[in-house]
């Protein structure tokens, strides 16, 4: 392991340990005395009815779908965007591999804003 | 008074000496810090919010101690509350969503550069270990939603899961701008060549807007707090949270609402650099010799410099949240679907127009082939020049090292 990863690791441990002593200390220091109605979900003082899993929204999911897509494009944009000015010569080159990259993915967008993905109605 | 300070020297050293202690120690430090910054921003709020609705906030404990007192009362209470968990609720998916939400808030303190070379670890992958890291609370959030069997719960948490995601797009093509033209990931390598050419800053002006409105939404402060709308959900994906486990929603978002004043100073308002002031200050008021600067090696540069950039990059820092706090208290919240509509349709093909402006103007400008070098009277700056993305354990191809022509104008 290197240094850079021992780094990483230590800031997740000491992260994941210190707030599992502060739960220790405040289930030490706290009271617990639960009923039935201190357990029953807030729903505005009346009793919940039917369950909280209910169908939701078809556009979340639609979201989430579009987002993938568009993550992994900011994600392969990376390495290229490192490299952009430390290549000599071929900036034109490379400039016009991103502005079709980036052209056949707002083609995308473009699609799916008039299939009406992005309407809320 | 030498012995103390001869046992110091040791300690210091002994703990050097040893890169797993160093880490736990400046990590043990990074923690505090966040800890403090969480407590002087929760006051901050409050009293910034009382300033623009035209109260005086918090009194009761009255007085410059107030804040000490205040932030003290918060936390024992928070700590004495009864925690309570919904009968009906997922077990598992309840108590995990919290540290899912706090440990990433903490996990990215460790690319902050502080000051030149206070970076708890300079990461070659720097910006990217940010993007990814900070994807991870939408997930606890939405787990949080979900589990909670709270009709609230779930809706903040949907809420939450496509405001998110759907800002962190063009988050991330706004600091791709800024690595584009800087040529690195790594964060010190960042800001350094801010420090030498603050006229690049001008360049990323654009993506500094993009940059903290999609920041704003990510940590869902108003007029993004859709997730927790307490008007319209009662207090969205954290309805059935109590006591501690409410307290790290709390905590986790105040942090990151400063990480990301933080990092937008960073990358887009210079750092810890005062835009070549401070280079003229240490030349020719304090009488020092900037050439023999080194970034690479810290002991090269006095103790008062580091302190002082330190305190230039808090003090930026503080500003950005404050004009953050601003905007809270004085915009209404919008409604999921201009939320969404403003983060797909402007927001998005903005950023997108932005990356190409930028790659045109980083086409234009001069290669980074030669070493960085700040003005004619600084030397070298020798910066780690691996790109980050080979893998760590074997050694990167030779890359021409970094470099460039233009001489900031304006420096002397």
């Amino acid at each position: 392991m290197t240094n850079q990863t021992i780094s990483i690791a230590i800031f997740f441990v000491l992260g994941v340990g210190f707030w599992m002593i502060a739960l220790a200390v405040s289930y030490l220091a706290r009271p617990s005395k639960p009923t039935k109605f201190k357990e029953t979900s807030y729903e505005c003082g009346i009793e919940p009815s039917g369950s909280a899993w209910y169908q939701v929204h078809v556009r979340y999911y639609i979201y989430a779908l579009l987002f993938v897509l568009f993550d992994v494009e900011v994600a392969f944009l990376y390495p290229w965007a490192v490299i952009f000015r430390r290549i000599d010569g071929g900036q034109m080159l490379l400039f016009s591999e991103l502005a079709i990259f980036v052209l056949i993915l707002v083609f995308g967008l473009v699609y799916a804003w008039r299939k009406g993905a992005l309407e809320w109605e | 008074m030498d012995a103390l300070r001869n046992l110091a020297h040791i300690i210091w050293y002994f703990i050097a000496a040893h890169e797993v202690l160093r880490s736990f120690v400046v990590a043990v430090c990074s923690l505090v810090f966040m800890l403090v910054i969480v407590l002087i921003a929760i006051w901050m709020e409050r009293k910034v919010s009382a300033d623009i609705q035209n109260r005086i906030g918090p009194i009761r404990t009255g007085g410059l101690l107030g804040f000490v007192l205040q932030s003290m009362a918060d936390a024992l209470k928070l700590l004495l509350k009864e925690d309570l968990r919904p009968a009906g609720a997922d077990k598992w998916p309840f108590v995990v969503a919290p540290y899912l939400v706090f440990v990433p808030a903490f996990l990215v303190y460790l690319i902050l550069p502080f000051s030149a070379t206070w970076v708890p670890q300079d990461l070659k992958i720097g910006i990217l270990f940010y993007s990814a890291v900070s994807a991870v609370p939408a997930l606890g959030i939405a787990m949080a939603g979900w589990s909670s069997n709270n009709k609230w719960s779930l809706l903040g948490g949907l809420r939450a899961a496509a405001q998110l995601i759907s800002y962190e797009l063009p988050l991330g093509l706004a600091i791709l701008a800024v690595v584009l033209l800087y040529g690195t990931l790594e964060m010190k390598g960042i800001v350094a060549a801010q420090w030498q050419h603050w006229w690049m800053d001008l360049i990323t002006l654009p993506a500094l807007l993009i940059f903290l409105v999609a920041g704003m939404a990510e940590v869902s402060r108003a007029p993004f707090d859709l997730p927790e709308a307490e008007s319209e959900l009662v207090a969205g994906f954290n309805t059935e949270y109590s006591g501690m486990r409410f307290a790290t929603f709390f905590l986790a978002e105040f942090s990151a609402s400063f990480f990301i004043s933080a990092l937008a100073v960073t990358l887009f308002v210079g750092g810890w650099s005062l835009w070549g002031v401070d280079i003229w200050f240490a030349q020719h008021v304090l009488h020092m010799d900037p050439s023999t600067w080194n970034l690479a090696a810290p002991a090269s540069i006095p103790f008062i410099m580091k302190a002082f950039w330190f305190f230039v990059f808090l003090a930026k820092s503080f500003v950005v949240l404050w004009i953050l706090m601003w905007l809270k208290w004085t915009m209404p919240r919008l409604r999921i679907d201009q939320v969404l509509n403003f983060g797909w349709k402007i927001l998005l093909p903005a950023a997108l127009l932005n990356l190409l402006l930028v790659s045109g103007i980083g086409a234009v400008l001069p290669r980074l082939s030669k070493p960085l070098t700040a003005t004619q009277d600084v030397a070298p700056i020798h910066i780690d020049d691996s790109v980050g993305l080979a893998p760590v354990a074997q050694t990167p191809p030779p890359l021409p090292p970094l470099r460039d022509d233009v001489p900031a104008p304006g420096t002397p």
